[in-house]
């Protein structure tokens, strides 16, 4: 029998678990139910691959956006996982104790900007510059490439430097052991070990760069047309609905939420991707 | 179903007579709290050297110092000389990762990388600059068959290393040791988290290995160090208290401490 305190407590994470999992449950109704109007009406196949989005004449093809998407996401990963990676082993394994006491707190801080920040100093700083590199306007998907890398910059250091952290002294002093130097000991067996987490890391980051919006809308340009190079402006999913939402009606407001059911299937695939590789290399 | 039958073979060893290594008046000190005092001892070649005595006295500290593993511990200073075939190791001349590749080391508790059997026991090759495939091949053959776990592994080289059961992850160890050919190894209770048949195929073993290899080891278990070392050392507080060959320090100990020890009336 369970004491009377037990099962009090045991209902109060019932209800909490009920209330997580009717969250999501409400969300997936309410987007595949208005989504999936859109989507009949249009076409899946059309919505998808159609590469013209003009609401005025009921046209509504988002592989422009899925593109634009895929794109910056893909940039941020380039821009951000080298980077990330790299700043994380230094911090786990070179940084002397005094400028870890003084970098950490700084990551810390880079994490908890308001992406609107992030998007304003891209707006006033990255946007003019890259205009004068480039002798455009400078909003690109270069540049919101390195602007969302920078955002994901905290995510992947913090969760790779922990991971790293994590992996047991006794492999650094094996391969000590064995006559290997502290920086081959760190990259190839430190940082392999910690890879599972690492990749935790970079799929976090991922999923931060896809959903981002504000700071994409201020950088991208928002042309919803198929990019045609790196220095073209483009636009993103996120971006799509933000946009339009305001003034959206009918089929035009119920394409933006299918918009959005895309946005999540792609997270979904991002994440069962991920688990799936994480699963694989624990074996 | 322990038994002494090994005794005998501590007596033919008699063969080789150089000395290995030698430590001249080590003190060591972690911070201000001192481990190691004034410790002397000669490692003769093709032997095998035991250290014992209780918990706490500096047994793992001093087998450290012989490969140099101290240096990665914050604070830790050392002064006196330890000699490697008669140079002194920690000279400023002294490169830190050859003398390892010379003096290898297998710890407590097993410690494979999370990677494939192969690649661990070719990890010291390739450290040292081994990169052709099958020169690897034979090296990693070789390793593992004087490890004695080569019928058990051969069809598992490329299967994750920590999927593999304690006993065998040691003698994986010892293979991963071997695979850079030292010329001394250190082993710190290698077998004290092993089950009693992983235990006895490794004290095989590194009977075997003394043939080729000098022998450095710790153990807490007087028959073990009984059954298979040549030497003994017996340590408190960080000094020597008696060393000399293990089967009169265990039959005709000189110091009445050492006698204590052995008889299981201390610590
Ligand atoms: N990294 C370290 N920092 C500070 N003190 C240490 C460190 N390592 C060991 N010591 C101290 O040095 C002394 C000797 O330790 P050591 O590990 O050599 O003992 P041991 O004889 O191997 O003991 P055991 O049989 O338990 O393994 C102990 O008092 C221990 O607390
Ligand atoms: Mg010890």
């Amino acid at each position: 029998m369970k004491s009377y305190k037990e099962q009090i407590w045991q209902t109060l994470f019932l209800i909490a678990a009920c209330a997580s999992i009717a969250a999501v449950a409400l969300i997936c109704i309410f987007l595949f139910t208005n989504g999936s109007k859109a989507i009949g009406e249009i076409g899946l196949w059309k919505f998808l691959t159609g590469t013209t989005w003009r609401p005025g004449n009921d046209i509504y093809g988002i592989l422009p956006m899925i593109v634009g998407s895929i794109l910056v996401t893909f940039g941020a990963i380039v821009v951000g996982v080298p980077v990330g990676v790299l700043a994380a082993v230094f911090m786990a394994k070179f940084c002397p104790k005094s400028i870890h006491r003084f970098l950490k707190p700084l990551i810390s801080l880079l994490a908890g900007i308001p992406s609107v920040v992030f998007g304003f100093f891209g707006l006033s700083l990255l946007v003019p510059l890259m205009g004068d590199l480039t002798g455009s306007n400078g909003k690109n998907i270069l540049t919101a490439s390195i602007l969302l890398g920078m955002m994901i910059l905290p995510t992947i250091i913090e969760v790779s430097e922990s991971s790293m952290r994590a992996v047991p002294e006794s492999y650094y002093e094996g391969a000590r052991a064995l006559g290997a130097t502290h920086e081959r000991t760190t990259y190839t067996v430190m940082l392999p070990a910690a890879r599972s987490g690492v990749m935790a890391g970079i799929v976090l980051g991922i999923g931060r760069a896809i959903g981002e919006t504000l700071a994409v809308i201020w950088v991208a340009g928002n042309q919803p047309r198929m990019p045609k190079g790196l220095l073209k402006g483009i636009r993103t999913l996120t971006a799509n609905i933000v946009l339009e939402m305001g003034y959206a009606a009918d089929l035009h407001r119920d394409a933006l939420i299918a918009t959005g059911v895309v946005l999540f299937v792609f997270i979904l695939i991002i994440n069962l991707t991920f688990s799936a590789i994480k699963r694989r290399m624990q074996v | 179903m322990e038994t002494n039958t090994n005794i005998p073979q501590n007596e033919n060893t008699q063969t080789s007579q150089k000395i290995k290594m030698e430590c001249k008046n080590v003190d060591l000190f972690y911070d201000k709290f001192q481990a190691l005092k004034n410790v002397n001892i000669e490692i003769t070649e093709n032997r095998i050297m035991s250290f014992i005595g209780p918990s706490g006295c500096g047994k793992s500290t001093l087998l450290r110092s012989l490969n140099r593993m101290n240096d990665l511990v914050e604070g830790c200073t050392i002064t006196g000389e330890i000699h490697l075939d008669g140079q002194n190791i920690y000279s400023p001349q002294t490169d830190v990762n050859n003398l390892r590749k010379r003096v290898g080391m297998v710890f407590q508790k097993p410690n494979p990388f999370p990677m494939s059997v192969f690649d661990n026991v070719a990890y010291g090759p390739r450290t040292h600059g081994v990169h052709n495939r099958s020169e690897l091949n034979n090296i990693v053959e070789k390793s593992l068959r004087n490890a004695a776990i080569w019928d058990e592994l051969k069809d598992r080289l490329h299967k994750n290393a920590l999927g593999l059961s304690g006993g065998q992850q040691q003698r994986l160890c010892i293979a991963r040791a071997l695979a850079v050919e030292p010329d001394v190894l250190l082993m710190d209770e290698a077998t004290s988290a092993l089950d009693p048949l992983s235990t006895s195929k490794i004290e095989d073993l590194v009977i075997e290995l003394k043939k080729n290899y000098t022998i450095c080891m710790v153990t807490h278990n007087m028959q073990q160090a009984l059954r298979i070392s040549d030497d003994t050392a017996f340590f408190l507080l960080g000094e020597i208290i008696e060393i000399g060959k293990t089967k009169e320090l265990f039959t005709t100990p000189k110091d009445k401490r050492t006698e204590n020890y052995i008889t299981g009336r201390f610590g």
